[in-house]
């Protein structure tokens, strides 16, 4: 905020959004105009403090604020028009929503005059994004726009965050009303809880002292609560000596290289992961939700432990699990006091912890990540190995698109910070990864940001490389190629014998000629031992760069716990045969996703 | 309405719920601002919760407040998901669910009250029958000519049923029912 907090003034109603935007901090906005936009696109036209991202089509803006927003800690901000614009919103907002990421869309309306009437570009913006948001206002008064615009921000960027959508009519933005600035009088029914009970948190730490088997499962809350979560995560670990996993959505929370860290848990989390996860007395579950990813079937989940769970979210308590000790509050201010009281009262003794350890050492053993290496073709998972060794000592941003490269990359890219993953979690969205990647290079211009992509996935925003080059935001766009829709034709492994419907790409572009025809860069590798050079080659392109890696076409996804399984009944990857493969899934199992 | 109970939810609940579900009155406070109501219902449907009966007006005009009071018909712990997934609602100030309150408060369940406009048509016999039916039932005539009677009739829901099924064979014409009012007994507020 350059010129400070504005004052009450009178103004039309695009000007307002543009100093409300101000106001909030805002210095970044994903957008693409239309008619009933076209006040504000005048307002921005007319200053350089916020700055505006063309992107090519509205999704694109929407994954672009996310990954700005995951990637800075600051809500993202999109502005699209009415009608096609807002539905072309909805994908990303529901990704938001599932990943509770603070997303702020900002779309046009018809003049309020028309409404229902079917005009042109006409939709119900309100309702059609009533339940992909975590609230959402139609406005149709001026005078409240303002405090409407600050509102959304609040409710986007507190509690569990998540996105908010204002749809603001044509003839709102050109009538004059008096602005507000933004206040810190909220409206009295939305009162998000961030302090823990001390009781609960007392009752945990007292759980926790008496474990023989402990395991720390932390989520994105602990990303979501902010830098000092993470750091009070890991100062718990310490501390207890407990062992740590994650769900995709937490990596880097607990960095990667320490030694309490068994890798991720779920579907195609680490088989130590998993075990310890089967196996615990105590589970100590942090910022995450019992996803049905992570649990596999729940009437065999972990069914010997006791459970405390940490969720600012009350919803999330008791949903899927139940839980023996609930804390409702921020993952950060909870930590905080589970610090301080175990620091204390409790005594950490890491060697009544050494059987567990022992116990897990066995497991880890089992190699679980572990894959054929060959010389003749890259092998997807080496692909990643080598990206890792060879990009992790600089200020790197991963995203990803949705399938298997997305699982290899959790699998086998390493993460040491919070803030530096940005997956598609919840939702699933392939298509994710590029624009989230154009948001992430907006944010930190002089990072490495790398999209590690699939063939099918990029191909879906494939047209926001053209913002890229528009914005000399030097994006990696590093494709594992196997002509497949990997992940799909897995399952169509594991369900449907191998009936590959509609799951190979028949006619595949040229991506180095794609990467040129955009202004890019294109690298095609295909041979193992000219990965590292070009590897090194995308690194040093100062342009946005598809990289074609091809890698092994019939590579599958293992670990891996099927539908409708237990954590202790994992598919390990030296015991998947066609066979195992085929049969590993039930029939119960198979209605599932 | 009255859609098949579903799990909540993860996929992965292929374990059959063990609890039995049950009917439970919840009372909910929101601010009266467009599209609250339709937060509250599509959140029903979208999570694939039930709705037996609904009642909605503005209770408190100078804070324009709502009082939304909703039959629903769950396991306890769904009704315990419906219950947060309510209060997540931005513009929702508080949820009570009436019938966990009136178990405190060791009754059975909280009042519940229901009114209803009845239509019935005829002569001779059964309009007499009608008119004295009516009377026992504690119904009063709002409209009447020669040929109909409209009564107005509160009381439980069952009193309702009852009332409209000994009407159906004298004539009944047409029903409007407002759905379920409720609060708790004793002096406290909700």
């Amino acid at each position: 905020m350059s010129n400070g907090q504005s004052e009450r003034r009178e103004m039309t109603g695009a000007e307002m959004v543009v100093q409300a935007l101000k106001d909030n901090g805002v210095k970044h906005v994903f957008g693409y105009p239309g008619g009933a936009v076209l006040p504000i696109y005048d307002e921005i036209f007319q200053q350089d403090e916020v700055e505006h991202i063309l992107v090519r089509h509205e999704q694109g803006a929407g994954h672009a604020a996310e990954g700005y927003a995951r990637s800075t800690g600051k809500a993202g901000v999109m502005l699209v028009t009415s009608g096609p614009g807002a539905t072309n919103a909805v994908t990303p907002l529901q990704d938001a929503l599932m990943d509770s990421i603070p997303l702020v869309c900002l779309t046009g309306q018809v003049p309020t005059s028309l409404i229902g009437s079917d005009a042109f570009q006409e939709c119900d913006t309100v309702g059609i994004t009533r339940p992909c948001t975590k609230h959402n206002w139609l406005v149709k008064d001026v005078n409240e726009l303002a405090a409407t615009i600050h509102e959304a921000f609040h409710v986007a960027t507190t509690g569990r965050p998540g996105p908010v959508v204002v749809d603001i009519p044509k003839d709102v933005q050109f009538a004059k009303g008096m602005y507000v600035p933004p206040q810190t009088a909220p409206r009295t029914s939305y009162q998000p809880k961030v302090q823990g009970d001390l009781d609960k948190v007392k009752a945990a730490v007292e759980l926790m002292a008496g474990a023989k088997r402990p395991i720390i499962y932390s989520g994105g809350g602990v990303i979501n609560s902010g830098s000092e979560a993470s750091h009070l995560l890991r100062e718990l670990v310490d501390l207890t000596g407990f062992p740590i996993t994650s769900t995709l959505m937490g990596l880097g929370a607990y960095p990667a290289s320490g030694k309490n860290w068994v890798g991720m848990l779920g579907m195609h989390g680490t088989y130590e992961a998993n075990m310890a996860m089967h196996d615990c007395d105590v589970m100590i579950c942090i910022g995450a939700r019992f996803d049905d990813r992570i649990t596999g079937r729940l009437n065999a989940f972990s069914p010997n432990s006791k459970k405390i769970h940490i969720d600012i979210d009350p919803s999330s308590i008791n949903k899927n699990v139940h839980t023996d000790v609930p804390i409702i509050g921020d993952v950060g201010r909870v930590l905080e006091d589970l610090v301080r009281l175990w620091r204390a009262s409790a005594k950490a003794d890491k060697k009544a912890l050494h059987p567990w350890w022992e116990q897990i050492a066995k497991w880890r053993a089992r190699d679980s990540l572990a894959y054929k290496m060959s010389h003749d073709v890259i092998m997807p998972q080496y692909a990643i190995q080598r990206l890792y060794a060879l990009t992790k000592d600089m200020d790197t941003y991963i995203t990803t698109e949705v399938g298997q490269h997305q699982m290899w990359a959790a699998q086998h890219y390493h993460f040491e910070k919070p803030n530096r993953w940005m997956t598609s979690g919840g939702l699933g969205t392939m298509g994710y990864g590029l624009p989230a990647a154009l948001g992430v290079q907006i944010a930190h211009p002089k990072a490495l940001v790398i999209d590690i992509a699939g063939d099918a996935s990029v191909q879906m925003t494939m047209q926001e490389m053209s913002t890229a080059v528009q914005y000399d935001a030097p994006i990696k766009i590093f494709i594992l190629n196997n002509q497949y829709m990997g992940m799909v034709r897995q399952w169509q492994q594991l369900l449907h014998g191998n009936r590959l419907s509609h799951s190979y790409t028949e006619a595949m572009p040229d991506f180095v000629k794609l990467a040129e025809a955009y202004g890019g860069h294109g690298i095609r590798c295909d041979k193992p031992d000219e990965l590292d050079d070009a590897i090194k080659e995308m690194i040093s392109v100062k342009k946005p760069v598809l990289f074609d890696c091809r890698v092994a076409t019939l590579a599958n996804c293992f670990p891996m716990i099927p539908s409708g399984k237990a954590h202790n009944e994992m598919l390990l990857p030296d015991e998947a045969t066609d066979e195992a493969v085929a049969n590993a899934i039930d029939a119960k199992g198979r209605e599932l996703v | 309405m009255n859609a098949q109970l579903q799990p909540t939810g993860s996929a992965y609940f292929i374990a059959k719920e063990t609890e039995k579900p049950e009917n439970h009155t919840l009372s909910v406070l929101v601010d009266n601002e467009p599209g609250v109501l339709a937060r509250v219902i599509g959140l029903f449907s979208g999570r694939g919760y039930n709705i037996e009966s609904l009642t909605v007006s503005e209770t408190e005009h100078e804070k324009h407040l709502s009082r939304i009071t909703i039959v629903t018909r769950g396991t306890p712990h769904v009704l315990e998901q419906i219950k947060h997934q309510l209060e997540r609602i931005v513009p929702v100030h508080r949820v009570v669910d009436l019938t966990v309150r009136s178990h405190e408060l060791g009754q059975e369940r909280p009042l519940e009250r229901e009114l209803a406009l009845v239509k019935v048509a005829g002569t001779g016999d059964s309009r007499v029958e009608a008119l004295r039916l009516a009377d026992a039932f504690r119904a009063s005539v709002i409209d009447a000519n020669t040929e109909h009677f409209i009564f107005e009739i509160t009381g439980k829901g069952s009193k309702l049923d009852q009332f409209i099924a000994i009407m159906k064979p004298l004539g009944l014409v047409e029903i409007c029912r407002t759905g379920v009012a409720a609060m708790n007994r004793g002096p406290q507020g909700m």
